[in-house]
């Protein structure tokens, strides 16, 4: 398959791209109520206002009548305040058909359901149905405290990060959006938007780059569910004999983008993650070389070539602790930085304690 | 008393388009056009002023003509249109002269429209997706249009601090697309095949032709102090872009893409480097400042694209439509003759 080609439909008028999913069909449109009469009043709106401008100075005056159909039909779904999204029962439902553009809401024009972070909830759906014999039967992913993570609203979750391409991502966000039916964007190092093909697939699934002004946006005015791994790429770079071993939690930006949105941490402490794919031996030249953040030499490597990609069926589990509430203002420029150190600490003692009793009473590695 | 306007770059797409904007409003009282090119669209009460590309006449006509509103329209922001001197002479000579003219004692100059780019915030890995009129470029300009932009909003800036009672308005344009607009965008959406970097689908935004001028006309008449972002709503994977236009992708490779974009020039197919990293990081702007200010926008930028998709549908089965010719004599005469009736 070609990835950047766009599909030829013969016989249809229109060329479908294949990375870019197909909206709503006859099904989803169930979902969305109301998005019909929408289609129809804004692509009147659109034929006005095309071909008003269309012949140059002289129909300068047309774009006039187009506007109030237009804006009529941007009006009910954008919403152009800080507030966009308050995480209102339609957001839940109607999670990613369209109206996750914060401008556009559901624009009529688009053809696609790429969303403004590049997460298209079609591609979504296909993948969970993939994933999902991966996450019962492979991983067999058991949560504890699920029902710590809130329905609406936005809340930062973070977690710790291991294997050399950690499946604690991928199980996190599949099993919150297959149990809540909500949308969760995983911050990413930047070094993945570079890479081609990676950064688009990451970003199809709900991969958003880790900068501040993005967490913002997700977690403040879109009220949003977001994952962070504060660890980076220092979690997944270590080796076996130092598993479960949080590292440093980069210069506690994380509290700060809590703080800022005036949203929940919620730590959550996965087990599995770490035997699914251990590092034996690590190749800095080569990683050097490559750019990347490290080269592992995996124990998966040993079963043949495929083995570099496929992980150990690790028994997962996720443990969700107490959501903690940061006691101070939202949207202030600065926040006192020996609060924010305080926290991140805290909040890395909390998960490496909890992570060490999970593993007191782990009896197999394979079995839980 | 009504305005009385100064509109730089004439000649251009701009330019013309807003003097004919001004021309439909009552409350302008004279408009005066410099340009080194004729116009190119037919204006009733426009006078046109022919200048060289740096303006170095243009003190001398801000005094003569008391002119109250600079809309400042003649700046180069498609690298592929001029070398990268002239773009100089023309983006930051010209526009220190016409800040310098426009400061002189003399000067009644009270209101200043530049149109200014979306490329100064660049396109990099590491950019936001969203920038807003405060946020900082991710890294070094590398582009040499971008500098010169960015040198460009200097002088705007600077001039804004030392005359704190005029009234300027910074506007950042995002890719602008519609009927009759010509950027190395609309021509590589123009090719059989639309070039992509391969690997990467990045997410673009885009403002309407119709859009830019409704909100040159919009800050001039409501006194917008300040930078402002002009885009439209939404962001749209350049994939979906082809697919509204009909084409399909022609991938370059993702390493060396700079040097690909360079020899895809060379052959005739406007690549500058700015479009080759913009397809390949892609760009949004938040456009929540003027909307807030009241501007309402007619297009998102999927709107945009429609636009200027089904306009290239068009043009493509009946050619293109005949374009008006200035003439010197035949202007004079419609506008001086007392053998023309006016009302």
């Amino acid at each position: 398959m070609r990835p950047m080609a766009a599909e030829r439909s013969p016989g249809k008028g229109r060329r479908r791209p294949t990375l870019v999913a197909v909206p709503p069909t006859e099904d989803d449109r169930d979902r969305t109520p109301g998005r019909r009469a929408g289609d129809e009043d804004a692509s009147a709106g659109s034929a006005a206002s095309t071909k008003g401008p269309g012949k140059g100075a002289k129909a300068r005056q047309a774009p006039e009548n187009a506007s109030t159909t237009r804006s009529g039909a941007a009006e009910h779904t954008a919403g152009t305040g800080t507030n966009a999204r308050s995480g209102g029962p339609e957001d839940a439902t109607n999670t990613h058909t369209g109206t996750a553009h914060t401008g556009p809401g559901g624009d009529p024009e688009r053809i696609s359901d790429v969303d403004e972070w590049g997460r298209s909830q079609h591609l979504r759906d296909i993948l969970a149905k993939l994933y999902d014999p991966i996450y019962d039967s492979w991983f067999r992913v058991e949560w504890e405290g699920f029902e710590k993570i809130p329905r609406e609203g936005g809340a930062l979750m973070v977690a710790n990060h291991a294997g050399a391409i950690p499946t604690d991502a991928p199980s996190i966000m599949h099993g919150i959006e297959r149990e809540l039916g909500r949308p969760v964007y995983g911050l990413a190092d930047e070094v993945f938007k570079k890479m081609p093909l990676v950064n688009l697939g990451w970003s199809r699934l709900g991969g958003v780059q880790a900068h501040p002004d993005n967490a913002y946006r997700l977690l403040r005015e879109q009220q949003h569910l977001v994952m962070v791994f504060p660890e980076g790429s220092k979690g997944p770079g270590k080796h076996y004999s130092e598993r479960y071993q949080l590292r440093r939690f980069g210069r506690g930006g994380f509290v700060q983008i809590a703080m800022r949105a005036g949203v929940p941490i919620i730590p959550l402490a996965v087990v599995g993650n770490e035997e699914s794919m251990p590092i034996i031996a690590k190749l800095p030249t080569v990683a050097k070389l490559l750019g990347l953040p490290y080269a592992p030499i995996t124990a998966n490597m040993m079963l043949g070539p495929l083995g570099a990609l496929v992980p150990f069926p690790a028994k997962m589990r996720i443990r969700v602790l107490d959501p903690i509430t940061l006691d101070v203002l939202p949207d202030q420029p600065r926040y006192p930085r020996s609060r924010i150190m305080d926290t991140s600490e805290a909040i890395r003692h909390a998960i490496q304690e909890e992570l060490y009793d999970m593993l007191r009473h782990r009896q197999s590695v394979w079995f839980g | 008393m009504g305005k009385r306007v100064l509109v730089t770059g004439l000649g251009t797409f701009w330019g013309g388009r807003v003097a004919q904007a001004l021309e439909q409003r009552s409350d302008v009282d004279v408009i005066i056009g410099l340009d080194t090119r004729e116009p190119s669209v037919e204006l009733e009460r426009t006078e046109y002023v022919r200048t060289d590309e740096s303006y170095s006449i243009l003190s001398r006509i801000v005094r003569a003509t008391q002119v109250d509103t600079i809309v400042h329209t003649f700046l180069v922001v498609d690298s592929s249109q001029a070398s990268s001197r002239q773009m100089h002479e023309i983006n930051v000579i010209g526009t220190m002269n016409l800040f310098a003219a426009a400061s002189q004692p003399e000067s009644r100059v009270c209101n200043v429209v530049v149109k200014s780019s979306t490329l100064v915030y660049g396109s990099t890995f590491a950019d936001p997706v969203w920038f807003t009129e405060d946020s900082r470029r991710s890294a070094r300009p590398r582009q040499s249009i971008e500098r010169s932009l960015i040198e460009v909003e200097g002088y705007v800036r600077d001039y804004a601090v030392d005359n704190p009672t005029v009234s300027v308005s910074l506007l950042r344009f995002s890719n602008v697309l519609g009927e009759e607009i010509d950027t190395p965008i609309t021509r590589a959406l123009q090719l059989p095949l639309a070039p992509a970097v391969f690997g990467f689908d990045p997410r673009l935004q885009f403002v309407h032709e119709v859009d830019v001028i409704r909100a040159i006309m919009f800050v001039l008449e409501h006194d917008c102090d300040g930078t402002f972002n002009v885009a439209g709503d939404g962001l749209l994977p350049w994939s979906e872009v082809a697919s509204l236009c009909g084409k399909r992708l022609a991938p370059l490779p993702p390493v060396g893409r700079g040097l690909a974009g360079a020899v895809l020039s060379r052959l005739g197919i406007d690549m500058p480097p700015e479009l080759v990293e913009l397809l390949t990081y892609g760009r949004g702007v938040d456009n929540r400042r003027l909307r807030n200010a009241g501007f309402d926008y007619l297009c998102t930028s999927a709107g945009a694209v429609r636009a200027f998709a089904e306009a290239a549908r068009l043009r493509h089965t009946v050619g293109d439509e005949e374009t008006y010719r200035y003439e010197r004599d035949v202007e004079q005469f419609f506008r001086h003759s007392p053998a023309v009736i006016r009302d």
